[in-house]
């Protein structure tokens, strides 16, 4: 045990210069800081796709690491979105409308100021005042506090109550999609105080950025993504790494028997749950700023599904895994549905894929759940040629075990 | 003066003579005649005279003129001075008798005036023939004048309709005549103890329009007084600052009727600042100070103070002039008997409303929890016998709705293409059932997440086939003509026929269900599989074999589910995923492994979404947020659901 971390964990190390490299290659190839090869909103799609890395990492700790198959980590991406969208469109508001009063003949009165910016973000559901749920959207740093305060204590209020009733396996996947599901359809009430089922809009438009370019701000905010994915990734590299990570490991394959070793199961679950969701609310907070716009259909549980999709897809249990699934099935799946595949004529019937895409994405998954329990993470073991583990049967009696073909040969 | 009298003495004169030469021949064309003036230029204030000539010489061609009067077909033609029935034809008009009704040839349109009696008249006439359509030979006309009635009561209604009781033959139309007649007593009986009478004979009617009648006879106008009135009915009191009247409120009414000088708000301090801007200064004080209400409310007093503007109301003002006044409702009815009347029989009808409205809201429930049940029955075998999690269930929902739509295409027989779609459709999703079973269930039996995921990759591949084949737009799935009514209880208790027939059909499934699972052989293989597969097994039952068909009946029941839920709701490729996670919340609840825990489930759900839904009847978005809410929670104090297995059927 006294090698170090990276020793341990050769993959941060090659994932860290992997991304940089990428990072650097398409800022050399963008708009404004390079060439122009790369146009702006596909810096943009980039960056987004790096947040869905970060979430999809998050997933992969809860789901491949400690077993717990949740199905809710997007209301928690969702809230981070929501929480720095209050701000942008606050701040943003504010502006127009403190411009707008400037010409009035009496300078504004702070109630004034603040019952335009709410008639302003309201109008559009019907209302013209503030609800309690924006009391800190005036600032930024109250936000940002809530942009890892909300989901957290949302998850570690959850967590509590489903892993203290020591509801596991495939009950705690339907409560999870239980919970995202009634915060979606809260969100789509227009009374619920965040614009119902209209959402929050223009985020893209930093508040007093006016003047920069989208192409900067877009550079600025891959490169942001960049970084929270490093972060990130080194972060449940530590994590899963060392003992707590065997006890999380353990906890996955075979609970009853880490209960009866001493551990308390709850805790460590409670902390993997509430630190992914924090993380996952992080990533939520960097993408909505890119995507312009976030409505509660955003986070139906249908984008939680998703979710398992591309970490099972990349391979669970091997956080570069995540990382591979969610760019590779979500740029592929923005390649096929925006048109650019070419369709594929058959004679009889011409396969449009944007009709048939979400036909291939399921059955293809059908297949790697079936065939390539490793996913496309499983290729990198072909590379490494580790000795082949011995081992009969899978790795644990529990739901989320590992299964035998998933092992590390 | 003179010349006016001697005018018309001989216009009498004229006219009698003339109507004494038609009496005999023409008895309604005399009539007339003697009215002429009236006929031709029918005003408010001749008509009612008319009406009670015609009604006096009590011919039976009386009802057809009126009838025709007010539909503007009777004429007058000019050369004769008599009036005609009159229909358009081509150039010109054919003329009627108004007595025989003889036909009486074409003439030029130049020659008829058509009589153009207004609103107000015709109104006057309606009522007139309602008299008479009252007391018609047909009843379907009886019945269309008892309607004009129940559109627009009138005073005048009251009298002819209790005149018709009597002689009424039809069972029915005298019910319908006795209950207007009550409603029209009570708002226009002549004496007092005549509309208290009717007004306590209303007790427990449960019809709309009894209680607008008296909701009628109780409504109230605000006002205000210095001293409370003696002499007026005064329905309550308001005090100042409570629910009933804000303290705001009350003010603007003082202010209304003119008792208070206006408040001056934020606006109008604000409009009288921008008014009174003088080199940037308002009454000496700097506009860039002006930031804060305060500030501004000082800027105006110091405004007030130099006389531009009325000084401000303050607090006390408005204290005071609160305090000096009283705020009441005052009834429109005077009679203080009448309305303690209306107000007691009101509150039995609506206790009696709320005691039936708890009954329409519990069959309501009834009916969502059986389509719960059924949308999760077929789940209760694969996800609560088998264990599967199989997220394609609502897809085979969906599968089983468009079977019987593609069924309806080829047979446009309702009945007999639903007769056809039910096993159809079972057949169908069982097959994909079994395929799907066969194909990539049985490869992960212990691995639930995997299933999950693996399911959940096939929906979304079924999902999109459907859109594929049968486009976005929702199709249609109609119901038999037999089941498109509606069974009524009362006036307020009323549920659809196809939600009962939906109830009945989850009835059937949960017999069916519980009969093959407990009595027949395949029930105890598949009990024993589920239980002990590797037992099973030596015991000589095929697993592989069970499994499948266990598999394929709760998919068929799906697809059956499909049909019962596309004939109320449309069918759409999303369909399915509706029903999918309220379906695996019910067979939580419920308890895992068996129908009965499924029944529970369902009847939990559907009575608390409704149950919700009443105290917030314009949000089903929230009655579903807190519902889902309250399972998360009820989750945690049962984790097993309602019915937990013990003993060694419970599995682990």
């Amino acid at each position: 045990m006294t090698r170090s971390f990276i020793a341990r964990n050769p993959s941060v190390l090659w994932f860290l210069l992997a991304l940089s490299v990428f990072t650097v290659l398409v800022t050399l190839l963008s708009e404004v800081t390079g060439v122009g090869l790369v146009s702006t909103s596909f810096v943009k799609t980039l960056g987004k796709t790096l947040c869905l890395c970060l979430i999809a990492i998050a997933m992969d700790v809860v789901w491949g690491y400690c077993g717990i198959l949740s199905l809710g980590h997007f209301a928690f991406f969702g809230l981070g979105g929501y929480a720095i969208g209050m701000w942008l469109m606050y701040a943003r508001t504010e502006l127009i409308v403190l411009d707008s009063l400037a010409k009035a003949p009496l300078p504004p009165t702070e109630q004034e100021v603040v019952d335009a910016i709410a008639g302003q973000i309201f109008g559009v559901v019907g209302s013209a005042e503030f609800p309690l749920l924006w009391a800190f959207a005036h600032s930024l740093t109250l936000q940002l506090l809530m942009v890892v305060l909300v989901p957290g204590l949302l998850a570690l209020v959850f967590g509590w109550l489903a892993f203290r009733s020591r509801v596991t396996g495939v009950y705690l996947s339907i409560l999870t999609q239980a919970m995202t599901l009634a915060l979606s359809l809260y969100l789509f009430q227009n009374d619920s105080g965040l614009r119902g089922n209209n959402g929050l809009s223009g985020l893209q438009n930093l508040p007093g950025l006016d003047a920069v370019p989208q192409s900067v701000i877009s550079i600025a905010f891959f490169w942001a993504s960049a970084i929270a994915l490093g972060l990130g990734y080194v972060l449940f590299a530590w994590v899963v790494s060392g003992k707590m990570g065997s006890v999380i490991r353990a906890i996955r394959d075979n609970e009853a028997r880490v209960r009866f070793l001493g551990y308390h199961v709850e805790s460590y679950k409670l902390f993997v749950f509430t630190l992914t969701a924090i993380v996952a609310a992080i990533a939520g907070a960097l993408y909505y700023p890119q995507a312009g716009i976030i409505n509660p259909a955003e986070i139906a549980p249908i984008a939680s599904i998703y979710l398992a999709v591309w970490v099972a897809i990349g391979g669970r249990g091997r956080l570069y895994g995540a990382v591979i699934g969610a760019a590779f099935v979500s740029l592929l799946s923005s390649w096929f549905t925006g048109g650019s595949a070419p369709a594929v004529n058959l004679g009889f019937y011409t396969i449009n894929w944007t009709d048939w895409w979400l036909v291939l994405l399921g059955l293809s998954f059908v297949a790697v759940t079936l065939f390539f329990p490793k996913g496309i993470g499983g290729l990198f073991d072909l590379i490494v040629l580790k000795p082949v583990a011995d081992r009969q049967g899978d790795y644990g009696p529990d739901k989320g075990a590992w299964r035998k073909e998933e092992g590390e040969p | 003066m003179i010349i006016r009298l001697v005018c018309c003495a001989l216009a009498i004169c004229l006219g009698l003579s003339g109507a004494q030469a038609q009496t005999n021949a023409a008895p309604l064309q005399s009539v007339l005649q003697a009215n002429a003036d009236a006929v031709a230029n029918p005003s408010r204030g001749t008509v009612d005279g008319l009406v009670a000539a015609l009604l006096a010489a009590d011919l039976p061609t009386v009802p057809v003129f009126l009838e025709r009067w007010r539909d503007r077909a009777v004429y007058l033609r000019a050369s004769d001075g008599l009036f005609y029935y009159a229909t358009q034809v081509e150039g010109g008009y054919a003329l009627t008798d108004v007595d025989s009704g003889a036909d009486l040839g074409r003439v030029a349109a130049a020659e008829m005036t058509e009589l153009r009696p207004n609103a107000g008249v015709r109104r006057v006439i309606g009522s007139a023939l309602v008299a008479f359509q009252l007391l018609d030979d047909d009843p379907a006309r009886r019945m269309a004048a008892l309607d004009a009635i129940d559109r627009s009561p009138a005073e005048d209604q009251l009298e002819p309709l209790r005149l018709s009781i009597a002689d009424e033959a039809d069972p029915l139309l005298k019910a319908r005549k006795i209950r207007l007649e009550r409603l029209l007593a009570a708002r226009f009986g002549e004496t007092a103890e005549v509309r208290i009478a009717a007004i306590e004979s209303l007790r427990g009617d449960l019809g709309v329009d009894a209680r607008a009648v008296l909701n009628l006879i109780l409504s109230t106008t605000p006002a205000v007084f210095a001293e409370l009135p003696s002499d007026r009915n005064i329905a309550a009191v308001l005090e100042p600052g409570s629910d009933a009247l804000s303290e705001a409120e009350a003010y603007a009414r003082l202010v209304e009727a003119d008792l208070a000088p206006p408040l001056t708000g934020v606006a109008a301090i604000r409009d009288a600042l921008i008014a009174a801007i003088a080199d940037g200064q308002v009454a000496g004080i700097p506009v860039a100070s002006l930031t804060t209400d305060a500030a501004r409310e000082a800027a105006y007093e110091a405004l007030a103070a130099t006389g531009v503007v009325p000084p401000l109301v303050t607090l006390e003002d408005q204290a005071a002039a609160l305090a000096a006044h009283h705020f009441v409702l005052l009834y429109a009815e005077p009679d203080p008997a009448i309305t303690a009347a209306a107000e007691e029989t009101l509150e039995a009808i609506s206790l009696k409303v709320n005691l039936n409205q708890t009954a329409d809201l519990a069959l309501d429930g009834l009916s969502l929890a059986s389509i719960y049940f059924l949308a999760a029955i077929g789940l209760a075998i694969t996800f609560g016998v088998m264990g599967v999690i199989n997220m394609a269930h609502g897809e085979f929902i969906m599968m089983g709705a468009y079977t019987g739509y593609v069924v309806q295409l080829f047979i446009p027989d309702y009945t007999l293409s639903l007769i056809v779609a039910l096993p159809l459709a079972f057949a169908v999703t069982f097959g994909a059932g079994v395929a799907m079973e066969r194909l990539v269930i049985r490869w992960l039996y212990h691995r639930p997440l995997e299933t999950l995921l693996a399911t959940f990759g096939i929906s979304i591949a079924l999902q999109q086939l459907a859109k594929n084949i049968f486009g976005t737009q929702a199709r249609p799935l109609t119901s038999p003509e037999w089941l498109s009514g509606t069974l009524t209880f009362n006036e307020v208790v009323s549920i659809s026929m196809i939600r009962v027939a939906i109830f009945v059909l989850a009835l059937i499934f949960l017999g069916l269900l519980i009969y093959i699972l407990k009595r027949t052989r395949l029930g105890l293989e598949v009990r024993a599989v589920t239980q002990n597969p590797g037992m099973a097994a030596s015991m000589g039952i095929n697993p592989d074999r069970i499994n499948m068909l266990t598999f394929g009946l709760g998919s068929g029941i799906a697809g059956i589910a499909g049909v019962a839920i596309g004939l109320y709701a449309k069918v759409t490729s999303e369909m399915g995923s509706e029903y999918i996670v309220q379906s695996f919340m019910t067979v939580v609840v419920g308890g895992v492994g068996n129908v009965w825990g499924t029944l529970a489930g369902a009847t939990l759900i559907g009575f608390l979404q409704k149950g919700i839904e009443f105290f917030n009847p314009s949000n089903t978005l929230a009655a579903q947020t807190y519902m889902i809410l309250f399972i998360i929670l009820f989750i945690q104090f049962r984790p097993k659901g309602i019915i937990a297995l013990k003993g060694r059927a419970a599995g682990d």
